[in-house]
């Protein structure tokens, strides 16, 4: 009887060993498998960026310019090459705005003619300043932060938009109600 | 032949397997059951192991980056001596898996068969149904395109609107800020180990607990099943008018696999693989990205709902479908089995199996969508420009170049976001009509800004003239007489 439970105490004492070491390894596989959210957005990929010369951007007109993603890797390819719309409102005044609907992420497309912004998966349309036209979108066009140095734009970048991103929350273009009047 | 008895007597003298195996085969199933209704299950095996198969074979060409994914493709299709067929059976390999999956899931429904004692099949059923949709997604993402990067970012989308994890969760499964190198990489190590792992341990439960509990038997209108009696019911059922699996039911099995995996390569070699489509160079944005065949459904309801009930039900949807459906066996896991005494079961596959099938096809023509080159590429009928004056025909250009046919179609000619405008002058006045172009509304875009006066009144010009021989356009009957226009 005493032999037995001194079998049970070393199967406890296996277990728990067993346990421990599952510990002690589980940290560092969770710590890696959370890596990209803790891979901080300061130090990594949440930077300003350069766009070109203001040059490219005419007053009053919406053209598409690229950047590559900061913290891009070299097995990422063209899909770190990411587009964005800029709008050069009066010469002084710039927008830029995220490819992505705030729908569910397709590229929109800035129709010059009508001066629309359309998404073609599900028939989005954004006005030329970037808030909600009409279809399924609930808000306006995701918008970079800008800033102009040397006659340079840059945006802060680094981050898919997506709605439920607060960092693209953070210069909302929305109308509420009705749509602007002629 | 004493050989190979003498080595088949060596091996299971070590292995032990020759009597479980003889016993799995001899196992008696009920005499009705050995019947064509009952070939799904094997069949979704058959072409699982048909998928084990050639993605093993496609991961000896395909590069899991997303610099090179593409282009390891093309290689497949053009490069490899019948690379092309190989993805072309993956592919419809797939397509095929996912139907009998579904059909297999309708006819266990109908026959009663997640009832008790076989409750915990049906739920590791319903697990295999999520792992199979899973490997129809992640797959459609290794297929690096156009629509495979696109489509990402709509799973970013919908994963981003979850409240407060949100977010945190589009990182994870991205594996970084954007769609890019690790994304493919984590979908790759989705797709070829862990989700197939996954699937083929519940699925060797699955099949464990068909063998343990016996195969349902055929139901009968007003046979009830009752926990108090139901397994000695069915133990009396196989053991007195039972028949072995081998032959009796296998042989339908292996006759249905056998026509499925030529369906199969039949539709490989005839219809080829899937795409891929364009490069996945996000800079390409003339592109409309379209989901694979069984995702259209979704596709089409994310179009069709209104804006504000749209995150709602993404989020609540499928967790009420999912409990739905695990609590079923548990609602429901005595009575009656035979769908001829359950018309709400039957009402309930033809109701989900039209919506599907409706939305699917709505899908596969994109009403929703506008027609992004129908402002430059679309004629417009030329029985809505002969006889008209310049002014109208003035209208006729502007109503093409603001892009007003990319959702108005003239004559079935151009987009379907909006409604045909062939009629539209019985409908709205004059007066209506400026202001609809000017303030837009009813989900249409206000053209104020965009416009100035002198082409909105060629536009309403010719807008006016949209209307059938036979019927008037539309007057403003609060003017008098004279003063309509």
């Amino acid at each position: 009887m005493s032999d037995l439970s001194r079998r049970q105490m070393f199967l406890k004492l296996g277990a728990a060993f067993n346990g421990a070491v599952g510990v002690l390894l589980g940290i560092p596989i969770v710590g890696y498998l959370l890596s990209p959210l803790t891979r901080g957005r300061n130090g990594g990929y949440d930077r300003w960026i350069s766009l070109g010369s203001t040059d490219q951007f005419p007053a009053g007109q919406t053209r598409l310019a690229t950047y590559r993603n900061p913290g891009a890797s070299p097995t990422d390819g063209e899909t770190a090459e990411i587009p964005c719309w800029v709008r050069n409102i009066d010469g002084n005044n710039f927008q830029v705005f995220a490819i992505n609907c705030a729908h569910l992420g397709c590229p929109v497309r800035w129709c010059p003619q009508s001066h629309l912004f359309m998404c073609p998966c599900h028939g989005g349309a954004y006005y030329e300043d970037g808030s909600r036209a009409s279809g399924p979108p609930e808000r306006g066009l995701f918008e970079y932060a800008f800033k102009i140095v040397d006659g340079t734009v840059h945006i802060k970048a680094g981050e898919l938009s997506t709605p439920g991103l607060s960092a693209a929350n953070r210069s909302l273009v929305q109308i509420k109600g009705q749509p602007p009047c002629a | 032949m004493r050989l190979i008895r003498t080595v088949g007597k060596w091996v299971d003298q070590r292995l032990q397997l020759g009597a479980p195996m003889r016993e799995t085969m001899d196992h008696p199933i009920p005499r009705e059951t050995a019947s064509w209704a009952y070939v799904f299950g094997s069949a979704a095996m058959s072409a699982f192991a048909l998928q084990l198969v050639t993605g093993i074979l496609l991961a000896l060409i395909y590069v899991p980056s997303a610099s090179e994914a593409w282009n390891s493709l093309q290689i497949l299709n053009h490069d490899v001596s019948l690379g092309w067929f190989i993805r072309g059976l993956h592919g419809w390999g797939s397509n095929f898996m996912l139907a009998i999956v579904l059909i297999h899931m309708a006819q266990v429904f109908l026959f009663g068969a997640y009832k008790f004692p076989r409750e915990l099949t049906w739920i590791f059923g319903i697990f295999l149904l999520l792992l199979t949709l899973g490997m129809a997604f992640t797959g459609q993402v290794l297929r690096f395109d156009q629509d495979a990067y696109w489509g990402l970012g709509i799973g970013a989308s919908i994963s981003s609107r979850i409240p407060l994890v949100g977010p945190a969760l589009v990182k994870l499964l991205l594996g970084g800020p954007i769609i890019a190198g690790a994304t493919l990489s984590r979908f790759f190590a989705f797709h070829v180990f862990v989700i197939p792992g996954l699937l083929i341990a519940f699925m060797g439960l699955h099949v464990l607990m068909v063998l343990k509990l016996g195969i349902n038997e055929w139901p009968m209108p007003g046979r009830l099943v009752r926990r108090s009696d139901y397994m000695e019911k069915y133990h009396e059922m196989t053991h007195t008018q039972g028949v072995p699996f081998v032959p009796y039911g296998v042989w339908k099995d292996a006759v249905f696999s056998a026509v499925i995996l030529l369906a199969i390569a039949g539709c490989a070699f005839y219809f080829g693989p899937f795409g891929p489509s364009g490069q996945p160079d996000p800079r390409v944005i003339q592109t409309a990205p379209r989901p694979d065949y069984f995702f259209l459904w979704l596709y089409a309801v994310l179009s069709l709902l209104p804006p504000q009930l749209e995150t709602p039900a993404l989020l609540i949807g499928p967790a009420i479908a999912l409990i739905v459906l695990l609590a079923l066996p548990f609602v429901s896991g005595e009575g009656e089995k035979s769908w001829k005494r359950r018309p709400i079961a039957v009402l309930m596959i033809l109701l989900v199996a039209v919506g599907l099938g409706t939305f699917t096809n709505m899908a596969d023509h994109a009403p929703w969508s506008p027609v992004m080159d129908a402002s430059t590429g679309a004629a417009i009928p030329s029985k809505f420009l002969s006889g008209r004056t310049p002014l109208q025909i003035q209208g006729a250009l502007v109503f093409a170049s603001k892009q007003c046919h990319n959702c108005h179609a003239l004559g079935d000619i151009g987009g379907q976001r909006g409604p045909a405008l062939d009629a539209v002058a019985v409908r709205l006045t004059s007066d209506q009509l400026v202001r609809q172009v000017l303030q837009g509304g009813g989900n249409m875009p206000a053209y104020g800004k965009n416009l100035n006066p002198a082409e909105t009144t060629a536009l309403v010009a010719f807008i006016e003239t949209l209307h059938p021989a036979s019927q008037r356009a539309a007057k403003d009957a609060s003017l008098p007489l004279g003063a309509r226009r």
